[in-house]
């Protein structure tokens, strides 16, 4: 499995990295580098194992319905570059 | 035949619809994480550290979510699946505040059902559900505090929604609307979602596309976000149809797109090409691992199930011999089926529907009261209906109770006492206000033995008068006709 430059471009503009046009190939490159050494496992033979979801082997834990987080906006908004009235604020989003 | 059909210039054309609706789950806390869901605190109270997005925070699965979803999935006779999986949905939004939600995509936790749904001409229909999965919503932009900034609240990060996505069955904007207020109904009788489209608990998504009567297959389709009412969806399917079917026969294509129903204009703009926006890179979410319910749970939630509406209404028509219309009117909400059937009990249901659906929902609409806040109690009303059939006060007398009711709370049996209001049946009694009145009109008593025979309501009507309402007009009638020989 290989990818384009267009391919690169794209993933970029859907991640929000910003790539110069002069870093694309370097991108590219590296991209593909990724790809085939994880194609590399497709040399393992599986068509005896069963297909695997998740790593962790236990099983989903389940919490109970109570409230027990929360009222700390001080520290939730402790971070943020910009706060207004309890907000974070950012550069204006308009769809 | 609750199809709409627009007759173009080529032709004509049949309106393919479905929905997707997002409710939010009633519960204590988030869908994956402590924080109170409550609606209304103050901008960002009720986030912990895993709604912000916060490194190194892991999700923890509400039981009470997935018990909700459930839930709702028993209640549109769908299939719940014992084994499901949770995935990331990748898009960059500033109130999302993980870069991704967690949602559930390939493996949903219920899957197909189906709802029954009634029409105005008296038919039903069958709308098929796709299926339903659970997810966390999101924040909230505000962007009209300041004219060079948005302020995002983080409160509604994370709480639990269902979304539950159609078949598209809908023909007509009336099924869509149909099936809307079904769903609402049944949704508040479980207690899984409160319902309130203008408060943004329930949020739809309608799909629309049109093809040619008599075509098969399906034609591109447009999406319009988060149309908030009942009326909305309905306006916004037939709007978009309509401009499908004139693109159509202008030569034009339509194009795969997100668009945005405007109230005001009743037309649809763009809002975003599919192209980029909807490449959301799905992948099974790491954080948790697959969701496996066993046959005991899905037992225990249907042991908790309420009686739905439709056999609600079907119990009341068969049991209570209501009409269809008076059942479904009283079995859309559960508050009001519920309060109906406190006042129906031991009594005749019949005349206490009548006086529910007449001057009592009147009273309600005119003082501006919800149920709950009635001055007239379930059992007051179904006394009211008992005093009239044992002929202790007659109709016309019922209304001025129940006015005094409305007004004092009391019950009707002590108005009825305290104010002498107590119908006269006593022949005597009558006779003897008859004779008071043909006494004080011989003109008129002349002129019905000529044979004007009219007067007999204006002699009714006199003798009501003098008996302040009380006489039994059963009565009247008769001892009147007898004395006017």
């Amino acid at each position: 499995m290989a990818v384009d430059t267009q391919t690169v471009r794209r993933i970029a503009f859907l991640s929000r990295l910003k790539i110069e046009d002069d870093k694309i190939a370097a991108a590219e490159e590296e991209f593909n580098k990724i790809l085939q050494w994880v194609d590399q496992l497709a040399e393992v033979d599986t068509d005896q194992a069963e297909p695997l979801v998740s790593v962790n082997e236990g099983r989903l834990e389940l919490r109970h319905d109570e409230v027990t987080d929360g009222n700390i906006a001080d520290e939730i908004l402790a971070n943020a570059p910009m706060k207004e009235y309890g907000y974070f604020a950012v550069p204006k989003v308009v769809e | 035949m609750s199809g709409m059909i627009i007759e173009g210039k080529t032709g004509r054309w049949e309106i393919v619809c479905g929905l997707e609706i997002h409710c939010q789950i009633i519960s204590k806390s988030k869908m994956f994480s402590g924080a109170s869901t409550h609606y209304g605190s103050d901008p960002n109270e009720n986030v912990s550290f895993v709604d912000a997005g916060m490194p190194g925070m892991l999700p923890v699965l509400n039981e009470e979510c997935v018990r909700q979803a459930v839930k709702t999935g028993l209640g549109l006779n769908a299939k719940i699946n014992k084994y499901s999986e949770f995935a990331r949905k990748n898009y960059f939004y500033a109130d999302l505040p993980q870069g991704y939600q967690i949602t559930q995509f390939k493996y949903p936790l219920v899957g197909e059902g189906k709802v029954k749904i009634e029409l105005d001409d008296g038919s039903s229909k069958e709308i098929g559900i796709e299926r339903i999965h659970i997810e966390q919503d999101a924040g909230k932009s505000i962007h009209d505090i300041s004219p060079d900034k948005s302020f995002i609240d983080l409160n509604r990060a994370g709480v639990g929604l269902m979304e539950i996505v159609t078949k598209p069955d809908f023909r007509s904007p009336e099924e869509a609307g149909a099936f809307l207020r079904k769903l609402r109904s049944i949704v508040r009788y479980l207690g899984t979602c409160d319902g309130n489209m203008d408060e943004g608990s329930m949020r739809c998504d309608v799909n629309v596309s049109v093809r040619k009567v008599g075509e098969d297959g399906f034609r591109t389709r447009n999406e319009m976000k988060n149309v908030n009412s009942v009326k909305f969806v309905m306006q916004a399917i037939e709007s978009e149809a309509r401009r499908h079917v004139e693109t159509y026969e202008n030569g034009g294509t339509i194009e795969q797109e997100t668009r945005q129903f405007d109230p005001n204009s009743c037309t649809t703009k763009v809002m975003r090409k599919k192209e980029f926006a909807h490449d959301y890179r799905y992948f099974p979410e790491p954080d948790l691992p697959p969701l496996v319910i066993d046959e005991a749970f899905i037992e225990q939630v249907r042991s908790e199930m309420v009686e739905l509406p439709d056999v609600r209404q079907e119990r009341f028509v068969r049991e209570l011999g209501l009409t269809r219309y008076d059942a479904s009117v009283l079995c859309e909400n559960k508050e009001t089926a519920d309060w109906f059937e406190q006042a129906a009990q031991g009594h005749d249901a019949k005349k206490v529907a009548n006086w529910m659906m007449g001057d009592f929902f009147a009273l309600l609409n005119e003082k501006k009261l919800s149920l709950e806040e009635s001055p007239i109690s379930p059992a007051n009303l179904g006394k009211l209906v008992d005093l009239i059939a044992e002929g202790v006060i007659n109709g016309k007398t019922a209304k001025d109770v129940f006015a005094l009711m409305a007004e004092s709370g009391e019950a009707p049996d002590k108005i009825v006492e305290e104010k002498g209001l107590k119908q006269v049946t006593d022949t005597g009694a009558i006779e003897a206000i008859i004779d008071m009145v043909l006494t004080a009109n011989p003109e008129n008593v002349a002129a019905y033995k000529a044979g004007k025979t009219a007067l007999m309501g204006w002699f009714v009507g006199q003798v009501m008068k003098e008996s302040r309402g009380k006489a039994n007009p059963g009565m009247v009638n008769k001892l009147l006709a007898q004395k006017l020989g």
